[in-house]
């Protein structure tokens, strides 16, 4: 059962994705200014999902994502200032300057990556679920995906070998209306993507991903199904703001429809709904962003600061049992 | 030693390394109640139970990839792709997640996966089900791959792989089944991954092969011997990481060579092979590598033509020839 979010864990909750969404404006900035190379794909618009999810997510779960992930990595628990020193390429990043923004991870906090062929985590996330089952584990892994990713084979497979062995996987679906510039109804026969689980025949729903209440109520009792029964397909509606990657020209929709959703903004509604309970004041509401500047301004700092990986790493880790070539 | 077929040097192995380690699993297109495709793991399912012996619906890419995930998380599958053909469509999971994974999150996380799967022609297949694409597969970093030609090394080769914190493709020959050869008792008994070996011992010419391709070689080699030619026969094993050693001390002996593979001779083993001896032992060689291979079309079905496409002993033979300048 979901339990009533209490006023701390509220607070928290809404720092944090103010956290998310600065530390995500202060990334685009750094990739202007030519310090973050590669793709970067922001979150900006979704920070209501990560949070909320890995509320209901435990410390002996798991959890796999594609590759807009900096705010599932920040909301499962590693160091933001790791995250951005990764996105910086430096030694001190989460995947030590080897992955790069498209592939965080810590195994130690059971996230087993973002990862960046569209539906290639489904399968491992269906993997780390038989591993479950296998130990005979009491826990459930939380597989996030774009909407896009429910055309491709992967998807089905997967969800398809998940029900059958009765895995304990969490199939969220992020539907942020495009996969890349195409609109769902452009890529996909059915738009209501949780129906899809009715092909499989397990639990599905679709909900607002823009409420954190929603988005933790809804994960708290998928996850439970999941640890006790076996695979849920969730659909979270959303939006991102901002192009899919940097450089994306966005011609594919109008600045009108992206005002629309910002009046639905996920952090506005949380600040509304607290301010309702008396939990939140304009003034506290600045507060919280004075802390947030200070702590993304040490979060750039240290990631300025932290050195490149050295000449040794280009090499290390190809095996865990190198044989040279010989 | 016991003497023992190829199959069942494999199932052996699985089964020592099953009962060695609860970690152990098999998982695959009906390995189960069908007992394997290829027999190999008959039984298994009533020995081991459904827990450990795992029927798969026919979908390759999640059967890799469930494979891979059930590695990360630590537990040791051995995931059984029915033929090499269909490790095409499970491609991307060993590409680009078995074998960057490791690497790409900085070491924090592993990859102990086999995959177990069997290539090649000659069984009138047709062109679908009978490549031999081991080159294709041994292209990149992070995956190790074996192809064991004898029961010995099918054995100790799988026992190595299942034991390995890597990911190992190894990869059978759909012809070498019935094969026998003395295999050790030991149950530890394990050849190393990335050590080439020579089969035979020879001072006029070096032939390099592996798997079904080492069994036409070492035929080759008896019958060149009637004619006086002594060949030195070097088996791989382990085509990725790849271990010259032994063939460029061969070579530095003979000062020739010839490399037998079954597959397609462009972007081959043997042109693998080939550059490496060039870059190792250029000054030693006495005439140009010659590489013998399956003709660089799709196999066609009818027996005759199939055949024809495949290499065969006289291809060998008169490759050795040709390095000796004898015709």
């Amino acid at each position: 059962m979901a339990k009533e979010l209490s006023k701390e864990e509220l607070l928290r909750l809404y720092r944090e994705m103010v956290l998310i969404r600065r530390f995500e404006e202060k990334s685009a900035e750094l990739y202007a200014e030519g310090k973050i190379g590669g793709f970067l794909h922001l979150y900006i618009g979704e920070e209501a999902i990560a949070a909320g999810a890995c509320v209901a997510l435990r410390d002996e779960d798991h959890l796999l994502t594609a590759y807009r992930d900096h705010g599932w990595a920040i909301s499962r628990g590693l160091d933001p200032k790791a995250v951005m020193a990764e996105l910086l390429g430096k030694a001190t990043g989460v995947s030590g300057g080897k992955g790069g923004s498209m592939h965080l991870a810590s195994a130690e906090r059971h996230y087993w990556g973002g990862h960046a062929i569209v539906g290639g985590h489904l399968p491992l996330a269906t993997g780390v679920g038989l591993e479950v089952r296998y130990n005979e584990k009491k826990a459930a892994v939380l597989c996030v995906l774009g909407e896009g990713t429910t055309n491709i084979g992967y998807f089905h497979e997967s969800v398809n070998l998940a029900a059958v062995w009765k895995l304990p996987v969490v199939f969220l679906v992020e539907n942020n209306q495009y996969g890349m510039g195409t609109e769902v109804g452009r890529a996909s026969a059915v738009t209501n993507i949780f129906e899809k689980g009715c092909a499989y025949d397990i639990p599905n729903k679709q909900f607002n991903g823009q409420d954190i209440f929603e988005v933790y109520e809804t994960l708290e009792e998928a996850l439970e199904h999941a640890r006790e029964n076996g695979p849920v397909l969730l659909e979270a509606v959303t939006y991102r703001y901002v192009g899919h990657s940097m450089g994306d020209p966005e011609r594919y929709r109008t600045k009108a429809e992206i005002e629309e959703w910002r009046a639905r903004d996920p952090i506005l509604r949380l600040q509304d709904k607290m301010t309702a309970k008396g939990w939140m004041t304009d003034e506290l509401a600045q507060e919280i962003a004075q802390s947030v500047e200070a702590e993304l301004k040490e979060i750039v700092r240290f990631a300025e600061e932290s050195p490149e990986p050295d000449d040794e790493a280009l090499c290390k880790d190809v095996y865990v049992n190198p044989i040279p070539h010989r | 030693m016991a003497k023992m077929t190829v199959r069942e040097a494999i199932s052996q192995a699985l089964r020592e390394e099953m009962y060695r380690d609860e970690r152990v699993f098999i998982m695959g297109e009906e390995i189960g109640k069908w007992g394997g495709t290829y027999a190999v793991t008959r039984g298994f399912l009533d020995e081991f139970g459904e827990k450990r012996v795992k029927d798969t619906p026919i979908a390759e890419g999640v059967i890799v990839g469930a494979a891979v995930g059930a590695a990360m998380a630590g537990l040791r599958p051995v995931a059984e792709i029915m033929t090499i053909n269909f490790a095409f469509l499970a491609m991307d999971q060993m590409v680009n997640h078995a074998a960057k994974i490791h690497y790409m999150f900085n070491g924090q996380i592993r990859v102990p996966l086999v995959i177990r799967t069997v290539g090649g022609g000659g069984r009138q297949l047709g062109a679908t089900h009978s490549q031999t694409p081991d080159s294709v597969f041994s292209h990149f970093p992070g995956m190790k791959v074996v192809s064991p030609g004898t029961a010995a090394d099918a054995k100790g080769l799988l026992k190595a792989a299942i034991r390995e914190d890597d990911p190992v493709l190894f990869i059978e020959h759909a012809t070498l089944y019935q094969a026998k050869g003395e295999v050790p008792d030991d149950e530890d008994f394990i050849i190393p991954i990335g050590e080439s070996d020579v089969k035979r011992v020879g001072k006029d010419a070096t032939v390099v092969s592996y798997s079904k391709g080492l069994q036409l070689s070492l035929d080759a080699a008896e019958k060149l011997a009637q004619e006086g030619i002594e060949v030195e026969v070097i088996d791989l094993r382990t085509l990725r990481p790849l271990d010259t050693r032994p063939i460029i001390e061969s070579v530095k002996k003979t000062n020739r060579i010839v490399v037998v593979e079954e597959g397609w001779r462009s972007y081959g083993i043997g042109s693998e092979i080939t550059a490496r001896v060039q870059e190792l032992a250029f000054d030693y060689l006495d005439a140009p590598v010659r590489r013998v291979a399956q003709a660089e079309v799709p196999l066609p079905y009818n027996r005759r033509l199939e055949q024809s496409a495949l290499p065969q002993v006289p291809d060998i033979i008169n490759a050795v020839k040709d390095v000796m300048y004898l015709k």
